[in-house]
């Protein structure tokens, strides 16, 4: 017993011990020079602007970008700059001084579930691959399954505190405690990915991919054989409420009558709700399924045994379903990543709420499932280059609510930000916003 | 369908859906209690049930071994809140609690590289003429094999408490140990052994969860099951076959609320996804009076206020 207890102190021991030394010589060091009170403290010299820029971002190639347009890609960054009302990053922002020699710039990434949860995570956690291999002398430090409570504070502090300079908390819920210590840190640049609400060090981007769930919605709706589609939600939040609705007006644009059902789990990721979700759905005459979960394996692979259609959402999930799936929305943020990440290193940031889709390449479609007949994937293939080149406009009115209340009148086409904050469900779609 | 009849079928597809794992973890729960003993642990026997349990099913592709794996690990996990407060006397509330924080992180780091790992598990199997029964045999018996398992199991359990030697004994050491060690048992021998078997069952209960129902390991997927399961106990008044009740009322009610969604009935989903709790809390209120008089003696001392 007495050496299992020794074997298990082993690793705190040996960290006391460093420690202690450590002090010690600190403790040392100190006593050997000439008279520690003897020199007056210095105010430190002024932050010199970055003198030598970082290696420049190659702009992402079109492929890169899933297709959109490297220009409208880099204009997204323009238009923010043009449009902050809050100091370039050189100003400020730690991230923006040049490093010593050798040492790295530290970004610290907090997920809220498994990078590897084919959804949001695994979605986010790819934009911090890229961002790795894009951008040299860039450090990442990650956290995963961090919850969204006073926690996620401890952990971005902690990573501050190992020299992190840039925090991104990838999930929605992240924005209250993470709001609550960015006074605490005015020099670390804060990014949030959706976020309305910014600050100088907290800025925020998101990707419009509500335009995919309207192609996807196409695809759904033409796939249906009894009009009933099913969609799972995890909270009735705006954003998800957008994808909803986008969702729901893509079926209804080529086959009117169709019907959207909507259940929400109130959970991010609980797989054993999920399945009773997808069992519900199917049992209710449900042949087409799409999801907005943080973990999206499960519904897709219970899609897959149901033998009902299936749309992703986050990530390319076509594994878990190899005869079901018909295609996906997904995230694109390596390239957003890096050239905030580069633009701030640059000191040229000026904090905004940016928010693109997919003629900027910040969200792509997944690839298209191997039964997926071909006049689907036509169908969704100009889709998209009609909502890329702006022929198509999901949200023009008229748009009537559930209640036939007239949400959108005829021919107006509503501003992102009232679609990024909507809080009703089209008509046709069963489920409810509260 | 009719409305009515989708209500049903709703409420039974998560009455053995979510309800069998819960289940599991009653039964685990009521066999501890009965012994005189009682498992805050369960939750993290559920958890490393679900977890080594799916992580041996991914590696060897047999979801036999996964169960053997699963129900390993959570006799395992129960062994060290045997060995607390039997052999150590340590107080069995914060040993549970600790051994749930203990599983949460041990499956988080030793499943992290499985969570996108796809896997056959365990389907259902439809069961002739008896599935053919509109609603009640979809929702019934086109289960896999532990949710069949899970049905037996109550009434075996039963079985096994009122009318074996053994299950004589547990329940002797479960009123009173002194009295039981008079008579010539062995009350830590059978403790360790009911504690042991429970986390077992949990551990099959987990596996119900990953290999079975969800196909998926994902961290923390019990979602506080195991907590419920304490509480449906008390609420069965240590009656397997209550518990039973109680599990598949549980799981009805995760069914229930998804099925009124689906539906479009006018609650908020928010409300209704207290119901499962609501229910518990209901039941335990009123039923404090017959809880008390049903309660093992060896309980009380932990369980009671006053």
């Amino acid at each position: 017993m007495p050496s299992r207890l020794l074997r298990q102190l082993r690793v705190p021991i040996l960290a006391v011990l460093t420690a202690s030394l450590a002090v010690l010589a600190l403790v040392l060091s100190a006593c050997g020079g000439e008279s520690p009170t003897a020199t007056p403290a210095v105010d430190p010299p002024p932050t010199p602007p970055p003198q030598v820029a970082p290696a420049p971002l190659a702009s992402p190639t079109a492929e890169q970008l899933g297709g959109g347009s490297p220009q409208r890609f880099l204009q997204v960054f323009e238009q923010g700059r043009a449009a902050s009302a809050f100091r370039p990053t050189a100003e400020f922002a730690a991230a923006a001084r040049p490093l010593p020699d050798g040492e790295k710039l530290k970004v610290g990434i907090i997920f809220s579930g498994s990078q590897r949860d084919l959804g949001w995570n695994q979605a986010a956690a790819a934009g911090a691959d890229y961002v790795e291999q894009t951008l040299p002398g860039v450090e990442i430090i990650r956290a995963e399954n961090i919850p969204e409570t006073a926690e996620v504070q401890e952990v971005a502090e902690q990573m501050i505190r190992d020299g992190a300079t840039i925090v991104i908390p990838t999930s929605f819920g992240y924005s209250g405690p993470i709001k609550a210590i960015i006074g605490k840190h005015p020099e670390v640049m804060f990014l949030h990915l959706g976020d309305l609400e910014i600050f100088e060090n907290y800025g925020s981007f998101f990707a419009n991919i509500w335009q995919l769930e309207y192609a996807a919605g196409r695809a759904a709706g033409t796939a249906t054989e009894t009009g009933k589609l099913g969609f799972i939600a995890a909270f009735p939040i705006p954003s998800s409420l957008l994808n909803i609705n986008a969702f729901h007006l893509g079926a209804q644009s080529v086959n009117p009558d169709v019907e959207t059902t909507v259940i929400m789990t109130n959970a991010w990721c609980d797989p054993g709700k999920q399945v009773t979700a997808v069992k519900t759905m199917t049992d209710a005459g449900v042949d087409v399924l799409t999801l907005q979960q943080d973990c999206t394996k499960t519904v897709i692979e219970a899609a897959e045994r149901a033998g009902v259609w299936v749309t992703g959402f986050h990530y390319d999930a076509s594994a878990a379903a190899p005869q079901q799936w018909i295609t996906g929305a997904t995230w694109n943020w390596g390239p957003v990543m890096a050239q905030v990440i580069h633009d701030i290193r640059s000191g040229v940031y000026q904090t905004s709420a940016k928010f693109a889709g997919i003629e900027a390449g910040w969200a792509k479609l997944a690839p298209f499932g191997s039964q997926v007949p071909e006049n689907i994937r036509q169908l969704v293939l100009d889709t998209v280059q009609g909502l890329r080149d702006g022929r198509i406009s999901p949200f023009t009115g008229p748009i009537y609510d559930q209640n036939n209340e007239l949400r959108i009148p005829p021919g107006e086409v509503p501003t992102e930000a009232y679609l990024q904050g909507i809080d009703w469900l089209a008509q046709g779609i069963i489920g409810r916003t509260n | 369908m009719s409305v009515f009849w989708l209500v049903i079928s709703g409420t039974l597809t998560g009455a053995v859906g979510p309800g069998i794992s819960v289940l599991y973890a009653v039964y685990g729960e009521l066999i501890t209690e009965r012994a005189g003993r009682i498992n805050l642990g369960m939750e993290g026997c559920l958890l490393v049930g679900a977890c080594f349990g799916f992580i041996a099913t991914a590696e060897t592709g047999s979801a036999g071994l996964g169960v053997l794996a699963a129900l390993t690990a959570g006799g395992l996990l129960a062994a060290i809140h045997a060995c607390l407060v039997i052999n150590r006397d340590t107080s069995q509330i914060a040993a549970g609690l600790a051994l749930t924080l203990f599983a949460g992180g041990v499956t988080a780091y030793a499943g992290r590289d499985y969570v996108d790992s796809i896997i056959t598990g365990l389907n259902p199997i439809a069961i002739p003429g008896l599935a053919a029964i509109p609603v009640l045999g979809e929702a019934l018996f086109r289960q896999d094999i532990l949710a069949y398992v899970s049905y037996a199991l109550g009434p075996i359990l039963w079985f096994t408490l009122q009318y074996t030697r053994w299950g004589l004994s547990l329940r002797a050491v479960g009123e009173s140990a002194a009295v039981a060690f008079a008579a010539g048992r062995n009350p830590a021998l059978l403790q360790w052994t009911a504690i042991v078997l429970g986390g077992a069952l949990a551990g099959i209960g987990g596996a119900q969860l990953s290999v079975g129902l969800t196909h998926t390991w994902s961290e923390g997927m019990t979602a506080g099951r195991g907590f419920i399961a304490v509480a449906l106990v008390i609420f069965g008044l240590w009656s397997p076959l209550r518990g039973m009740l109680g599990a598949l009322l549980f799981g009805g009610a995760v069914g229930l609320q998804l099925q009124l969604q689906a539906l479009g009935a006018p609650v908020s989903p928010f409300l209704l996804d207290m119901l499962p709790y609501l229910l518990t809390l209901a039941v335990l209120a009123v039923w404090t009076g017959a809880a008390s008089r049903a309660m093992p003696e060896g309980l009380k001392g932990i369980l009671r206020t006053g």
